[in-house]
């Protein structure tokens, strides 16, 4: 079980986050949906240790991890896939897979294969440097970095960013099926739609605030959402 | 034209050996910068105490006991140096790191000169490096030949260290960004200070090579060829391993190709050592016009 509660984080000199509190239940899908500035970002590089919170507590499997460092978090079993990707560029395939099993110790062969397995592209261009992979290829190799690490709670920022509506498909059903292994997944979209479609509960994010909140079939349907962030 | 090369050959062979010495500095520079972006100004002066290490513990200890004391203590200092003046600022402005380090650099300097009272120290003989051995006609030391083997096995087997260990792997991924490699779980403060640990080792080695040959110490020792290794650095492609070690060669062996002037070129004069060190800084100057990325430059390979 991952929670937080009443977390404020000041970012840029603004008061990016203000006296947030939500759950991530082991095994489901959340997703945090909101508009750009909505504050989605902040949190989760606050849950990753890189931004430190101004108050609130985050909890993970009754630890309290709040403002502990990025390394300390990950160790923990939590991995965030950073937005844009930011695949390391002069590195080969392999070894971004690698370095996202640095914490780890002994054989990662079986997750490496597990990742191949899981996409099977990457595999074809183990060799190449990251850098010459296509938009929809880095994402899946930022995924499969953030595997690497054998996370229990993986957090998404925009997975979908920038890609084609094709691949934004495929990226998805990988979501799924990261999620039916088992790996509990914390997911912040501007793709709201598709986002709430696999999530189990959603949060809807607005200046800071949550301002809303429910299942994600239910959020789909409410007429507030539709008309702020499915478009109609 | 085989009696040219052998006329001149003690030119070309002390070239070759310079090079290496400057390769073994100018690694520690292109390194710091590759993951810092800092030119770490303070280098030359690190080098510089080395080389005053050696002559304090050489007179009262045998040379297997103040070798290895001045590598641990040269490694040491480029550790410190890292988490006193540059680590606080991480987050500060590149300029201000950078006048922090010229302000390590002027420490150092001065710190040597309360030491040694501002006299030229007279550097040891190590007993291997300073024979002097015969090729083809011209009398040479040992210490000459070594460098440039010596140069090549550390290269090869820093860059092994850089491509296939994991902290080599965590060190290309801490100079390309900071904050993805903390969400690696990468420490970048302990790749960074292995880094400056790297640096200092090498050019530690490069001290005894070097001062080997000069035979002296003085505080102000580490700023000509900190200096000029900086110079291959940024000729090289500063970032980048190899285009220092071939900058530092190429430097090397013009410099002293220049100093031989007088016999190699058959114009007579006295002034052709001078000029050999005005050559390298004009040579800087003519790199940063025509190709300010250096030969081996960085290239971005991002995609957005």
């Amino acid at each position: 079980m991952f929670e937080i509660s009443n977390l404020s984080v000041n970012y840029g000199g603004i008061e990016a986050v203000r006296d947030i509190s939500f759950s991530v239940p082991d095994g489901s899908v959340v997703t945090l949906i909101g508009a750009n500035g909505a504050g989605k970002s902040t949190t989760l590089r606050t849950i990753a240790g890189l931004v430190k919170p101004k108050a609130g507590k985050i909890m993970f499997n009754g630890e309290d991890i709040t403002g502990k460092d990025p390394a300390y978090i990950v160790g923990k079993g939590i991995t965030l896939v950073p937005e844009g990707r930011r695949i390391f560029p002069d590195l080969t395939v392999l070894e971004n897979l690698k370095i996202g099993a640095y914490l780890r110790t002994g054989n990662i062969d079986e997750d490496i294969d597990w990742v191949y397995q899981l996409f099977p592209r990457l595999k074809e261009r183990s060799w190449q440097f990251g850098g010459t992979l296509s938009g929809g290829e880095q994402q899946m190799l930022a995924v499969g970095r953030a595997l690497m690490s054998r996370p229990k709670l993986i957090m998404m920022d925009e997975p979908s960013l920038g890609l084609a509506p094709l691949v934004v498909h495929d990226i998805f059903s990988i979501i799924r099926r990261i999620n039916e292994e088992g790996v509990t997944i914390l997911l912040i979209e501007q793709n709201a739609n598709m986002a709430l479609q696999v999530a189990d509960t959603g949060y809807v994010m607005e200046t800071g605030s949550i301002i809303l909140s429910g299942r994600g079939s239910d959020l789909i349907n409410d007429e507030g959402v539709r008309k702020a962030y499915l478009g109609g | 034209m085989a009696d040219f090369f052998h006329q001149n050959l003690s030119y070309f062979l002390s070239g070759i050996s310079v090079g290496g010495q400057y390769a073994l500095i100018a690694i520690g520079y292109t390194m710091v910068y590759g993951i810092l972006r800092l030119i770490n100004f303070a280098h030359g002066d690190v080098f510089m105490c080395a080389g005053l290490m050696m002559v304090y513990f050489s007179s009262s200890m045998p040379f297997v006991l103040s070798i290895p004391a001045v590598l641990i203590l040269t490694v040491l200092l480029g550790f410190v140096i890292e988490r006193v003046a540059y680590k606080p600022l991480r987050s500060a402005p590149r300029m201000s790191v950078m006048i922090s380090a010229i302000g390590v650099s002027y420490l150092l300097q001065n710190a040597a000169l309360y030491f040694t009272g501002g006299l030229a120290k007279v550097y040891p003989e190590i007993p291997v490096l300073s024979r002097s051995v015969q090729i083809w006609g011209a009398s040479t030391r040992v210490v000459t030949l070594i460098t440039p083997v010596l140069t090549v096995v550390l290269v090869v087997l820093l860059t092994l260290l850089i491509k296939h260990t994991k902290i080599g792997m965590a060190m290309r991924a801490v100079s390309r960004d900071f904050e993805t490699s903390q969400l690696m779980g990468i420490k970048i403060n302990r790749v960074i200070s292995m880094t400056f640990m790297l640096g200092s080792l090498l050019a530690a080695i490069a001290s005894f090579l070097y001062f080997t040959n000069y035979a002296s110490v003085t505080p102000t020792s580490g700023s000509m060829p900190g200096l000029k290794a900086f110079v291959a650095a940024v000729f090289g492609g500063i970032g980048s391993i190899p285009g220092a070690v071939i900058g530092a060669f190429i430097i090397g062996i013009c410099e002293n190709i220049i100093k031989g002037g007088a016999s190699i070129f058959g114009i007579p004069g006295s002034g052709w050592t001078t000029f050999s060190d005005a050559f390298t800084f004009a040579f800087l100057i003519i790199v940063l016009i025509v190709r300010p990325t250096g030969l081996f430059g960085e290239k971005s390979v991002d995609k957005v």
